[in-house]
């Protein structure tokens, strides 16, 4: 699914899922600050990082995302006071099933990104964007559905990433 | 703001036919289209599933661009839009109302952000317009699920909070009230007047401080719609916009404040004969009794008693001459913390700034040389109510003959606070007029640049350079008390840099003064947490836009007046308090608010009762049916997080423009085609 760039790089694409009130608006004050960085991070917008189901991130992989990035607000920041709590624990079990599914943990990343770090937002991009890069393409190759699927891990030999279904 | 109901269709849209998108790519003039191919962008917006128009024009956001989206819904060509431009932070609103306009429910919309997150942060032409494109994609399929929504109207409550009384808090709470609200007025001092009451002069017309201020502090006073609140903190903030919750603790005071007709026999007749404890109001420069005011136009003029020094309250054996001094009984030792709690339709942050921590530059000697001063301290010198009456002498009652005044103390610093504190220059020479006025000394400016920005404060300047006050272009290594030749025996030397000279230079001097810069508060974490709004990394309170919302917060019903946002001297406090008024009373005049529709709801088909949404939900908006064994959500309480809805083990939980469907279609969208 990953495209490769002009000179036959690896360009990944990434899925950021920010929140409203801290991560999407470091974004757009990283815009208003002409930061620029790395095209490759799609941002999705939701009310907050405690929206994020685990089941987003899975979507994404399935729908050719090579990383996913989650924004929220510090601890005690949180607009909705501990959505972003809630994020978190999401993510760490989250890390450990997409381990069990071959996909490495460095595919996923959560940062805590106020509503003034638009330079964090630069940074994390361009971070997140390289570290996918040097991972290489994640080659999904055929996904089911979570409840149906039934997924092996990789055989021995297999470069990691490639899952069977 | 959306107008209630206005051109809503009163029925859901027809369902035969399905969606119809219209896709408007916005240039920005050359913000967008200077980087991102906009007729590729409309073009492919025209091939993806169910797309009936797209259309690019130079400002979407302008009237004729808001046409053309309401001219497509009117004409039946389109049901929901989708418009490529901005962040919908900046103009979300004004893209739903145009589609209510249209005839269609506001929330049949859905924007993508080609600027800020395109445009402005990608080098490369060919990246941003594929990364349009992606986004546009997930905007697209997303608004194909949007469901029919009816804007949600709350009221507003006409009682009003202002918190913190210095001159921003006292111009807006006065404004307000002479509007005809009630404003709670809540300072944590045992007086209103902030740092201005503190002042002698204000700068450029040198008029009195307390001339303009105490009327105002009387006026608060007296106003019938003002409850002003003073020894006072705000302990909890619930609620949303139009109707807030506020806690409130009283601390005592240990005299009953309408009682106490501010007489002062007390502080006369107390036990102590003499000050002797750190007099804050005077930061330090006299000392105060046990019981005191902090000055005499104290706002309430009603005494406060400190437990801390009170020798009846640390032993408990005092013959209490205070009690027996006042004819109006009005001493309670056995006072306690109070507590209110009021309902407010909004409120107003005015909360001030802390000057610059001199001691934190010991190259200047602050603490370690007597005759080393801050610019507050020196104000107080100047003020006729201050320790000295007015006279601006050294430590050891000696007039000063030379004076300099070091200017960006702790500000414009890499190793301090790297901002300009915008007041210092234009204090500094005031001072210096002042200081010269009344001793004749010769006063030296120590200044990087000069910064004099503002109605008659260039003119100021010129009168202070006629005046003969020295000005040396350059920062200041140190001040000294080591002297290097006979003339600097028995002074203080300031070494700086003169650049304009090009040389260094040692000044001796009787006084120095640093001109230390503006800080947020110590307790801004804490404020900013209580009122759930933001601040920057250095700690000033963010507005919502820097140009177009600059009094507003994140936080709908919050807004922002005085320092407490950024450096700012007494003119601009005013006009942003002032506008900060108008805000809030907008809004309080209007009656009602919109409120976002994104809510969560559950089916109760599907809910399995399980109750996993109940307990995580902050707000306890959630609530469940012992006996049907199913959770239902006030969605006037809820919030709109999503949390619950994330949780939901079957589905059954909901948010509206974030179901879990519209968020799957977005992903599918920003990865399906580029």
């Amino acid at each position: 699914m990953s495209e490769q760039g002009p000179e036959g790089t690896f360009e990944p694409r990434i899925v950021a899922f920010f929140c409203n009130w801290c991560t999407y608006t470091a974004a757009d004050l990283a815009g208003i600050s002409r930061m620029q960085y790395a095209p490759n991070v799609r941002v999705i917008r939701l009310m907050c990082s405690g929206r994020v189901d685990p089941q987003f991130v899975l979507a994404a992989f399935r729908d050719g995302a090579d990383g996913v990035l989650i924004g929220g607000c510090h601890p005690g920041d949180c607009h909705y006071q501990e959505g972003n709590y809630n994020a978190l624990r999401r993510f760490e079990l989250l890390k450990r099933m997409l381990v069990g599914f071959g996909i490495e943990e460095e595919r996923v990343r959560l940062e805590w990104i106020s509503a003034s770090e638009g330079d964090r937002v630069q940074k994390v991009c361009n971070e997140m964007t390289e570290q996918v890069r040097a991972l290489g393409p994640l080659r999904l190759e055929t996904v089911q559905s979570v409840d149906e699927g039934r997924v092996a891990p990789a055989p021995a030999g297999e470069p990691v990433g490639q899952v069977t279904a | 703001m959306l107008e209630p109901e206005s051109g809503l269709s009163s029925q859901p849209i027809p369902s035969n036919g399905g969606p119809k998108i219209g896709v408007y790519v916005c240039h920005c003039g050359l913000n967008i289209a200077g980087k991102v191919d906009v007729a590729a962008v409309v073009e492919f917006a025209s091939t993806l599933p169910n797309v009936a128009v797209a259309r690019d024009y130079k400002f979407m956001c302008s009237d004729p661009g808001q046409e053309l989206i309401e001219k497509d819904l009117r004409e039946g060509l389109i049901n929901r839009v989708v418009v490529a431009s901005c962040s919908p932070l900046m103009h979300e609103a004004t893209f739903r109302r145009a589609t209510a306009e249209g005839g269609q429910s506001p929330f049949y919309f859905q924007m993508a952000s080609i600027r800020e997150h395109v445009s402005w942060v990608t080098a490369d032409g060919d990246d941003a317009t594929a990364k349009a494109k992606a986004l546009v994609a997930g905007a697209v399929r997303r608004v194909a699920l949007h469901e029919y929504l009816e804007p949600r109207k709350a009221e507003v409550r006409s009682d009003v909070m202002v918190v913190g009384a210095g001159i921003a808090g006292i111009h807006a709470a006065l404004t307000m009230a002479d509007a005809g609200k009630h404003v709670y007025l809540v300072e944590r001092e045992s007086t209103i007047g902030g740092h201005m009451a503190k002042f002698d002069k204000t700068f450029p017309t040198l008029d009195c401080a307390a001339c303009i201020l105490t009327p105002k502090m009387s006026a608060v006073r007296s106003h019938p719609n003002i409850t002003l609140w003073t020894y006072s903190d705000v302990m909890g903030v619930e609620g949303f916009t139009g109707d807030f919750t506020v806690r409130v603790r009283h601390r005592p005071r240990y005299v009953k404040e309408d009682l106490c007709t501010g007489c002062l026999e007390c502080i006369e007749r107390c036990i102590h004969k003499q000050g002797k404890f750190e007099d804050e109001w005077n930061e330090g420069l006299s000392k105060r009794k046990p019981i005191y005011i902090p000055f005499p136009q104290a706002t309430p003029a009603v005494v406060v008693v400190d437990p801390e020094t009170c020798i009846w309250f640390k032993t408990g054996k005092c013959p209490q001459t205070c009690i027996e001094a006042c004819e109006r009984d009005a001493f309670d030792f056995e006072q306690t913390e109070t507590f209110d709690e009021v309902k407010v339709g909004a409120l107003i942050l005015s909360t001030g700034f802390k000057t610059f921590d001199a001691s934190k530059m010991p190259e200047y000697g602050y603490g370690l040389y007597p005759n080393v001063y801050t610019s507050l301290e020196v104000e107080r010198l100047l003020n006729a109510a201050g320790p000295t009456s007015g006279e601006v002498v050294l430590r050891d009652g000696s007039k000063p003959k030379v004076v300099g005044i070091i200017h960006c103390v702790g500000s414009r610093d890499a190793k301090h606070n790297l901002w300009c504190s915008k007041v210092c220059c234009m204090y500094s020479l005031k001072l210096a007029h002042m200081v010269k006025e009344r001793t004749g000394a010769e006063v030296y400016n120590f200044y990087i640049d000069m910064r004099t920005p503002g109605k008659g404060y260039e003119e100021f300047y010129d009168k202070i350079l006629k005046e003969g006050v020295h000005m040396v272009r350059g920062r200041v290594a140190g001040v000294t008390d080591e002297a290097a030749s006979p003339e600097e025996e028995g002074h203080l030397v300031i070494r700086a840099e003169d650049t304009l000279i090009g040389s260094v230079r040692r000044i001796p001097v009787d006084m120095a003064i640093l001109a230390v810069g503006l800080e947020p508060q110590p307790d801004h974490q804490d404020v900013r947490r209580l009122f759930n709004i933001s601040c920057g990394g250095e700690g000033w309170f963010t507005e919502r836009h820097p140009k177009l919302a600059p009094v507003s917060t994140f936080t709908d019903g919050v807004f922002l007046a005085g320092t407490c946002q950024g450096p700012k001297d007494i003119p601009d406090t005013v006009a942003q308090a002032g506008a900060a008024a108008a805000e809030v009373l907008a809004m309080v005049d209007r009656g009602f608010v919109m409120l976002e529709a994104n809510t969560a709801h559950i089916d109760d088909e599907a809910c399995s009762g399980c109750k996993t949404c109940v307990g995580l939900c902050p707000f306890s908006a959630i609530s469940f049916d012992e006996e049907r064994k199913k959770a239902s959500v006030n969605e006037v309480v809820c919030k709109g997080c999503g949390v619950c809805v994330a949780a939901c083990p079957s589905g059954a939980a909901q948010q509206h423009l974030f179901t879990d469907a519209e968020i799957f279609s977005e992903i599918e969208g920003v990865l399906a085609y580029v």
